[in-house]
């Protein structure tokens, strides 16, 4: 068989059934044998990034492996912001890009770009392959390093002659690389010694991280918790780890986080992290985050151990693994006083976080609404990113994995539109809500032509405000209140609505929100609600940049 | 303080430009790099020569196995090994004074290998350090141009840094997690705004 198909069998072989792509010059070839190989879904997209972000966000929802498809050159360079988002959050995901024939790579040719060296520092492995005879074990080994260990993005590049070129289709019957091998051996010291520590600990705390949701060890994680009685906070990307109902659940810690959890983190005198990798936003100023607590790192990437913040046991493999084995050897305890103690915190340092108590039309009641209406549904969450975001990771209530979808490391805006394509495809009987700033929204916005084809029926929740929000509340409380090209005008929203051929619903008032949500869900389609909310809201508490996790502050007064 | 890392790679293209890519990115600095193949058909060797604390080394040990073309790391800044660069130096030498400069050559065991009326070339092959005082005592005849390698190490004694790697059922890759999951001392980074 040719390339083209050998490509597409070796996807099938590895159980991918959905595509998120856009065509061009090179790839021809392969889109030629698309009605050859029904059992994969090609969804078109507008924009190559969006067919990244739709594939990340895919594989967020669904665990499985998310994939793009793009032309050589602008195509391929379209896909770069998605791959390094893929990256920061360590998203299994493969990326294809066609190339020019391979005669002419290296001579400047027609869209040619060296995708692979543009995309070498930004996945966790990438091939460029020269006969159609390597793309089946090429494939295997991608799919093979995107989805082991600490899942990332696999890159594959094929030259236009490679998909055209005829081959046996070799699918490897094992798969060794000499360089990457997984761990599959406890160090059982290190996981006595850390079950020692956590046995002797008063105030021991969890930090939660992604790696909790990536391994789907939630239920592990609070079997551990239980037994020694030991509170939990989450990352950002830890949300939904722990149910906020749970009575050992304390929130999120980091930036935007809560304040008794910041304090917590700050107080405690063992630390136990859980899948993470130290990020400074979660964290703050490392050298001061708790000098003298003892730190349990557990984490499947040695690297990340001692890179920002010294382990006194560092533990490296898998959750599922680790988190049964410390689970046997800890002591059944309860530590009552150190829960009191936060429990105080609690009470007394709420407020900041709280939903303001205005008639004026706030993010947080917006979005804290959405969250209440949906109690009876599947819920999945879609944020861009800015204050939105932090509104929507404080006040949505989110108690389940895999039902915020947001972009944490790169911090990406305009990912809210593709992503919810991607989280909706996933997970096609999920209600997909897509939390956009209106500044993010209109970098992507282009994907509403993608849902109408698909019929999705996503609901998009603009918070309208006319401002860059997280950029203006930065410039008012650290540049003096010199706002300098946050303020937007914006398009109508509402006619944009209109022109993509979906309903759109303005809401200007407090008492207009949940009737808008009601309506927004009884439609079987696309929806996209203007919400006009307030323009001088900030988001609270905050941890300044540079600042300790103990230096939350909850107004601009502390500043 | 230097510290000198051997890696192991897999010989495909673009393995030194992950290896590059990677000290660019994370900001290592790179005193020298040697690159080379081994009696090993498709493993190259890499000795790198790295200026920075421990943590550092640490850093650079667990980012360098991350790459997938990476097979194998070893650090041998605290092990009994042989570490050689080769220089070749051309200095300016007449009749007069070349008596002198093979005096100089005859102790730091270094050989002449080219002639000239004006000029001698030079190699030697040695430790750094006495790379550098070989070329301090030629300064003062005139040194007209130099090339130097980079170091190359080797583990000294039977044991050697490949028999693990090239035994078949090896599980070193495996094992680094739990050999290299460890630590150091030093500064961490400041927090990004």
């Amino acid at each position: 068989m040719i390339g083209a198909d050998i490509v597409l069998e070796s996807l099938k072989k590895a159980k991918i059934d959905t595509l998120f792509g856009y065509p061009g010059g090179v790839v021809l070839p392969l889109y030629d044998r698309f009605p050859f190989h029904k059992e994969i879904k090609h969804i078109l997209v507008r924009h190559e990034q969006a067919a990244g972000h739709a594939a990340d966000a895919y594989a967020r929802v669904s665990g499985k492996i998310g994939v793009a498809l793009a032309t050589s050159g602008p195509g391929a360079t379209n896909l770069v912001t998605a791959v390094q988002n893929a990256m920061m959050d360590s998203i299994p995901t493969l990326f294809i890009t066609g190339n020019v024939a391979r005669n002419l790579i290296g001579k400047d040719g027609f869209q040619e770009a060296d995708a692979t060296g543009i995309f070498m520092p930004t996945v966790k492995h990438n091939y460029l392959v020269t006969h159609a005879s390597d793309l089946a074990p090429t494939f295997a080994e991608a799919i093979h390093i995107a989805t082991t260990g600490r899942p990332g993005p696999v890159h594959i590049d094929i030259p236009k002659d490679v998909f055209l070129e005829e081959a046996e289709f070799n699918w490897p019957k094992e798969i060794n690389l000499r360089g990457y091998k997984i761990d599959k051996n406890l160090n059982t010291d290190a996981i006595s010694e850390a079950s020692n520590l956590i046995n002797q600990s008063e105030k021991p705390i969890i930090f939660a991280g992604h790696g909790i949701i990536i391994s789907n060890t939630h239920k592990l994680l609070q079997k551990l918790a239980e037994k020694a009685d030991i509170p939990v906070i989450t990352t950002l990307l830890g949300i939904g780890s722990m149910p906020t109902s749970h009575e050992l659940h304390y929130g999120w810690m980091g930036m935007h986080g809560s304040y008794y959890a910041n304090h917590a983190a700050s107080s405690a005198d063992t630390i136990i992290a859980l899948g993470m990798r130290m990020d400074d936003r979660a964290l703050g100023r490392f050298a001061d985050l708790n000098p003298n607590a003892k730190i349990v790192h557990i984490d499947i990437d040695p690297a990340e151990h001692d890179k920002n913040l010294k382990a006194t046991v560092p533990v490296v493999g898998n959750l599922s693994d680790i988190l049964p084995a410390i689970t046997n050897e800890i002591d059944e305890t309860n530590h009552a006083e150190w829960i009191n103690w936060i429990n105080d915190l609690k009470k007394n340092h709420s407020d900041s976080m709280s939903i303001p108590d205005t008639s004026e039309l706030s993010v947080q009641f917006v979005v804290n609404q959405i969250a209440k209406e949906n109690k009876k549904n599947k819920l999945v969450v879609v944020t861009g990113v800015g204050q939105h975001q932090m509104w929507a990771a404080q006040h949505m209530d989110i108690s389940e994995p895999r039902q915020l979808v947001t972009s944490g490391g790169l911090g990406t805006m305009g990912f809210e539109v593709p992503a919810a394509l991607g989280a909706q495809v996933a997970d096609p009987k999920s209600t997909v809500w897509s939390i956009c700033g209106d500044g993010g929204f209109q970098m992507t916005f282009q994907e509403l032509a993608t849902i109408v084809d698909e019929k999705l029926p996503i609901k998009f929740a603009i918070m309208n405000n006319g401002f860059l929000g997280m950029v203006r509340q930065w410039q008012e409380l650290f540049y003096q209140q010199n706002l300098v090209d946050v303020n937007m005008s914006q398009p109508d929203f509402l006619k944009i609505a209109e022109a993509y051929g979906i309903q759109g619903i303005e809401v200007t008032k407090k008492d207009q929100v949940i009737e808008a949500i009601q309506k927004a869900n009884s439609i079987n389609g696309p929806v996209l609600i203007d919400f006009r909310v307030e323009t001088d809201g900030n988001v609270w508490p905050m941890v300044p940049a540079g600042a300790a996790l103990n230096e939350t502050v909850e107004s601009a007064k502390e500043l | 303080m230097k510290h000198t890392v051997v890696a192991l790679v897999e010989d495909k293209p673009g393995v030194l430009n992950r290896v590059a890519s990677l000290f660019r990115r994370r900001g290592f600095n790179i005193d020298s790099l040697a690159v080379g193949t081994t009696h090993e058909a498709g493993v190259s060797r890499m000795t790198i020569v790295v200026e920075g604390n421990e943590n550092i080394a640490d850093q650079l040990e667990k980012q360098l196995f991350k790459l997938i073309d990476v097979i194998k790391v070893e650090n041998f800044t605290n092990q009994n090994a042989i570490m050689r660069e080769l220089a070749l130096i051309k200095v300016k030498a007449s009749t007069n004074n070349r008596r002198e400069i093979l005096d100089i050559l005859e102790v730091f065991r270094a050989q002449p290998i080219d002639l000239s009326t004006a000029s001698l070339v030079i190699q030697i092959v040695a430790h750094r350090d006495t790379i550098d005082a070989l070329i301090e005592n030629l300064s003062r005849f005139g040194i007209l141009e130099m090339v130097r390698t980079g170091r190359i190490a080797m583990r000294r004694g039977y044991t050697t840094t490949t028999d693990e790697v090239l035994d078949e059922n090896d599980d070193y890759s495996s094992n680094f997690h739990s050999q290299l999951g460890r630590l150091s001392n030093g500064n961490f980074p400041f927090v990004s705004d």
